[in-house]
């Protein structure tokens, strides 16, 4: 599904990512793991296409398609999701109007027709019970007054509504308490099927005991140093990540 | 007779039409025009405005009629009175029973008293051209504790080529009365023709008057408008201005706030293209305790227009306890657009809470890339975004049917929903 090879990236003048490989298969789930300035949140802006990260090297294929060629809007329709770190509060524009709008591109775009009010009002109901989202919360605005937990899971609310080939989820953990952890990790695990994949980007262990990764990787300068099970997140839990240094 | 001749705006209204019967208020206009000068932008007040746009050019006064259909507020069951090129228009105008609302000629509003009113109010060199050569106007009357039955619509329309309308309405809400008006200028076919109008009014005691203001005008008119109002105590002004037209736009509204514990709320939305100046000036001046003012005032600009926001507020020194809130924000949607923001606040009461903002900025760069990293396209985004930023003042204008129609009108024209 997707396949990075070899990439480079820089922000300003700084190198970030520096030759960095990754094959992610359909029903797959990955875990980038890594210190705090490896670049993880940087792969994920590459990947959404943010302004002011300039790929100087390298590919990213899509299900066939060059990534790195699309428009952040166009990446999204081809069914690539990042859940934000922070997700940005976006006052006076509603989270039902935001989404509907959203999904209506998304159709357009696979030419199929809009949603109507009905079933997508359906669908706003179903998804946010699944990460046990206040649905009044769906008609304030973009998580504007959201608490930290509430963010997180209009994140996962938002990729459920969406239903994407790839998700992204940066950082998702941060910043949770344990009970939000399970209700986000409980929202991605029911999303999960066959043919979808999701990479999760972590600095700790702990999401990685409620979603259960196919692989981990470890990131580390800009590369994918080292990758295995997920017995790999707990022994870099134990050992930290200077061990991967000594060992590198 | 040559000194006549050298004076600019003597010049400038030459051979307009003259009133049969001279009254004083125009004698006295007439008069002040006489010593008086267009201004140029090394006047303060005038400094971003160059007016010069407008006065290099003439203008007639010039009886016509127009389709009206266009710019009634659908679904809005209200006394609609048209006004076409500053004439009124009876024919075109509906009024419907409300017993206690008195709409006449403003030529029955007695002088003496109307000068007594607008004691201290400013006038400047387009106002007073305005009370010299006014071709009609209404007088609104609305009786002791009456609450209108319907709303009041003033339509105005331009149109032709090089016309000057000088219209000029006189609103009078006696004490504990109630009357909402829609004021809408509105232009049809018009090239270099302006629109030079003043409204005015009294809020009596414990009183209130609301005015939505719409600006339709197509971007081949200049307006220029003075707004003043007078406020007795415990009354309530809400005047909502909304400004999408106009090539060149001078919004002036100035309230006296003459009486304790009022509540005086003035918002503003304008949204420039191409070569667009939109001007909003406003003067609240509270004199009296334990009154509250409200003001924010939205820009967007695009494209190479320019965009003006002058707020002033003054609290003299035996008004305490004034609460005066300004706030204005501008977002710019090209390189080429500029706004000018000044806000003024003189205070010399000591025991007052007084706060003013002003922000002019791009839109939100993360928001935009938010919201396209859920699939909605730049355009779109932008619109999300410049929609969400005005619909806080949108969102106060209370009548939900001209409501409606502003939604209509900003999607028509930009494509924006609310």
């Amino acid at each position: 599904m997707l396949s990075i090879k070899n990439l480079h990236a820089k922000v300003e003048d700084h190198d970030i990512l520096k030759g960095l490989n990754l094959d992610v298969k359909a029903g797959e789930v990955h875990a980038i793991m890594g210190p705090n300035g490896a670049g993880k949140s940087t792969l994920a802006s590459v990947l959404a296409g943010k302004d002011g990260y300039e790929v100087t090297e390298g590919s990213v294929d899509f299900d066939g398609i060059d990534l790195l060629e699309l428009d952040t809007e166009d990446r999204a329709k081809e069914g690539l999701f990042l859940a934000f770190q922070y997700p940005v509060e976006i006052p006076g524009v509603s989270n039902v109007n935001f989404l509907r709008t959203a999904l209506n591109e998304i159709r357009e775009y696979r030419k199929e027709d809009p949603i109507s009010a009905k079933d997508f009002m359906a669908r706003v109901r179903e998804k946010s019970a699944l990460v046990e989202l206040d649905p009044k919360l769906a008609s304030r605005a973009v998580n504007e007054g959201f608490s930290g937990g509430e963010k997180k899971r209009n994140e996962i609310f938002q990729m459920a509504m969406l239903e994407p080939k790839l998700a992204i989820l940066d950082e998702t953990d941060s910043g949770l308490d344990i009970d939000a952890l399970r209700i986000v990790a409980n929202g991605v695990n029911k999303l999960k099927t066959k043919d979808n994949a999701v990479i999760i980007i972590t600095h700790y262990q702990r999401l990685l005991d409620y979603i259960i990764p196919d692989f981990v990787h470890v990131l580390a300068d800009g590369k994918i140093v080292k990758s295995g099970t997920k017995e790999l997140a707990l022994e870099l839990e134990e050992k930290g990540y200077d061990w991967i240094h000594e060992k590198a | 007779m040559e000194a006549l001749q050298e004076n600019k705006v003597v010049q400038f209204t030459e051979g307009w039409q003259q009133p049969d019967n001279l009254t004083s208020i125009r004698n006295e206009a007439k008069q002040a025009l006489n010593a008086m000068d267009f201004p140029t932008t090394r006047v303060e007040d005038w400094k971003y405005t160059r007016t010069a746009r407008i006065t290099n050019k003439t203008y007639t006064q010039k009886e016509a009629t127009s389709d009206i259909a266009p710019y009634r507020i659908p679904n809005l069951k209200c006394h609609e009175l048209v006004f076409v090129n500053g004439y009124f228009d009876k024919s075109a105008s509906t009024f419907l029973e409300d017993d206690g609302l008195s709409i006449q000629g403003i030529e029955t509003l007695d002088e003496a008293s109307y000068a007594e009113i607008l004691e201290d109010t400013e006038e400047n060199v387009f106002s007073l051209i305005n009370k010299a050569y006014s071709t009609g106007g209404l007088y609104i009357h609305l009786a002791k504790n009456k609450k209108a039955n319907y709303p009041v619509h003033i339509i105005h329309v331009l149109t032709g080529n090089g016309v000057i309308a000088n219209s000029r309405h006189f609103i009078e809400v006696e004490e504990g009365a109630e009357l909402y008006v829609v004021n809408s200028y509105n232009s049809n076919g018009a090239i270099d023709s302006f629109n030079n109008n003043v409204l005015e009014g009294l809020i009596g005691e414990n009183a209130s008057l609301t005015i939505d203001k719409l600006q339709t005008e197509e971007n081949t008119v200049f307006h220029i408008s003075k707004e003043n109002f007078i406020q007795d105590p415990s009354s309530r002004f809400l005047m909502n201005t909304i400004t999408i037209g106009g090539l060149l736009v001078r919004n002036g509204i100035n309230i006296l706030v003459e009486g304790a514990n009022c509540y005086s709320e003035i918002n503003g939305v304008y949204l420039g293209r191409e070569k667009q100046d939109l001007d909003n000036h406003t003067f609240i001046d509270h004199l009296f305790e334990h009154c509250t003012s409200s003001e924010t005032y939205k820009g967007v600009m695009d494209d190479s227009s320019t965009g003006v926001f002058n707020g002033k507020v003054v609290v003299r020194q035996d008004a305490q306890k004034i609460e005066a809130y300004q706030s204005n924000g501008n977002i710019l949607l090209s390189d080429k657009s500029t706004v000018n923001s000044k806000p003024e606040l003189e205070i010399y009461a000591d025991d007052v809470r007084c706060s003013h903002g002003s922000t002019t900025g791009q839109l939100d760069e993360d928001a935009l890339f938010y919201l396209r990293a859920r699939g909605i396209n730049k355009k779109s985004a932008q619109k999300l975004l410049v929609s969400a930023f005005i619909g806080e003042v949108l969102d106060k204008i209370k009548n939900e049917t001209t409501r409606a129609h502003i939604d209509t009108l900003f999607l028509e024209q930009f494509g924006w929903e609310f």
